[in-house]
């Protein structure tokens, strides 16, 4: 198995390796959900063990108190000054869930630009509404995850709605709202690499700002380059690494490292030197 | 700018989630989170 899919595998099986809650359905309820994991995955998973940093940051916000996390902002900061979206392409679950769909598919389908600037968008809305868009005690909701989150839905909505006679009870239009959300989401991941990570989430596009100005980060070196194109060639996301390495769609699969046969593409936090660089001038 | 600010913005990650946990914000996210979300899973 490659190195990346079991990264995968294993950050999905850990954060969710909670089986009471498989077996019962019901949710963790101990201590360790003090601690958020730095990718979407809902706490309301039967299994997770961890909080989703999206879910809790939203509910602290639509409290009275109004909270803006400094502890979840910190630590989405500090990871993702450190690799930038290495996370979303090494140990997002939700990640992996739209690479299984697209398995196999050869066809690389670059998205129109305008869609991957959406989710900056929804970045916006992320934050700000839950302090913003209050009903008449004062309350706000945690928006993201009620209306778009597909990662609830599958992960947290799907297996205990199944499990639960009273929740089934329960189910109304949002279910049904959200269900088609991930239908649709897995529809075009079956035919469009990871299409949420790239146009919705608001989590890939906080680290996607943080691409560019990580200590780790894709550099080409010039001189090695042969042009050959096969960095591109092998890019799901259909980007052009020899341009714009730190580009804030890329997902850091590092697929283009892999590929490249001359080792010009590297990902490193070694600083550049004008030797390494010449020839070749990099756009970020 | 390339890398440049990375070590910064780290060492800010880290001084905010500090300042976070003294704020004894860990426990406001574990008391939402040790409870069902019903918006979450879509039926709130």
């Amino acid at each position: 198995m490659r190195r990346r899919r079991l990264s995968q595998w294993m950050a999905a099986i850990v954060s969710n390796s909670y089986l009471s809650g498989w077996l019962e359905g019901r949710i963790y309820q101990g201590k360790l959900k003090m601690i958020c994991v730095p990718f979407l995955n809902c706490y309301s998973c039967p299994g997770a063990l961890g909080s989703c940093p999206v879910g809790a940051f939203q509910s602290l916000a639509a409290g009275f108190g109004r909270t803006l996390s400094l502890y979840i902002g910190g630590l989405l900061l500090a990871i993702g000054a450190l690799g930038g979206r290495v996370v979303c392409g090494w140990l997002c679950p939700f990640g992996l869930v739209q690479e299984l769909v697209h398995r196999g598919k050869r066809v690389r389908r670059r998205l129109p630009k305008a869609l991957e600037k959406v989710k900056f968008v929804v970045l916006g809305l992320t934050v700000a509404l839950p302090f913003v868009w209050r009903d008449g005690v004062g309350l706000a909701e945690p928006y993201f995850c009620k209306y778009l989150c597909p990662a609830g839905t599958l992960q947290g909505g799907l297996p205990l709605v199944a499990m639960n006679p009273g929740l089934q009870s329960l189910v109304g239009w949002l279910f049904g709202w959200k269900l088609l959300v991930l239908i649709l989401i897995m529809v075009a991941a079956y035919f469009y690499w990871r299409p949420f990570c790239r146009v919705l989430c608001p989590l890939g596009a906080f680290y996607g700002l943080l691409n560019p100005l990580s200590i780790w980060q894709l550099r080409l070196r010039g001189e090695r380059c042969i042009d050959c194109g096969a960095c591109t060639r092998q890019c799901k996301a259909a980007l052009d690494p020899t341009k714009l390495p730190n580009n804030s769609a890329c997902v850091r699969c590092l697929e283009c490292v892999k590929a490249c046969p001359t080792g010009a593409l590297t990902f490193t936090n070694k600083k550049p030197t004008n030797r390494a660089f010449s020839g070749r001038v990099l756009k970020y | 700018m390339r890398g440049k600010a990375g070590p910064s913005l780290f060492l800010l990650g880290l001084i905010m989630m500090f300042l976070g946990l003294v704020r004894e914000e860990a426990l406001q996210v574990l008391g939402k989170a040790i409870t069902l979300c019903l918006q979450c899973i879509g039926i709130g």
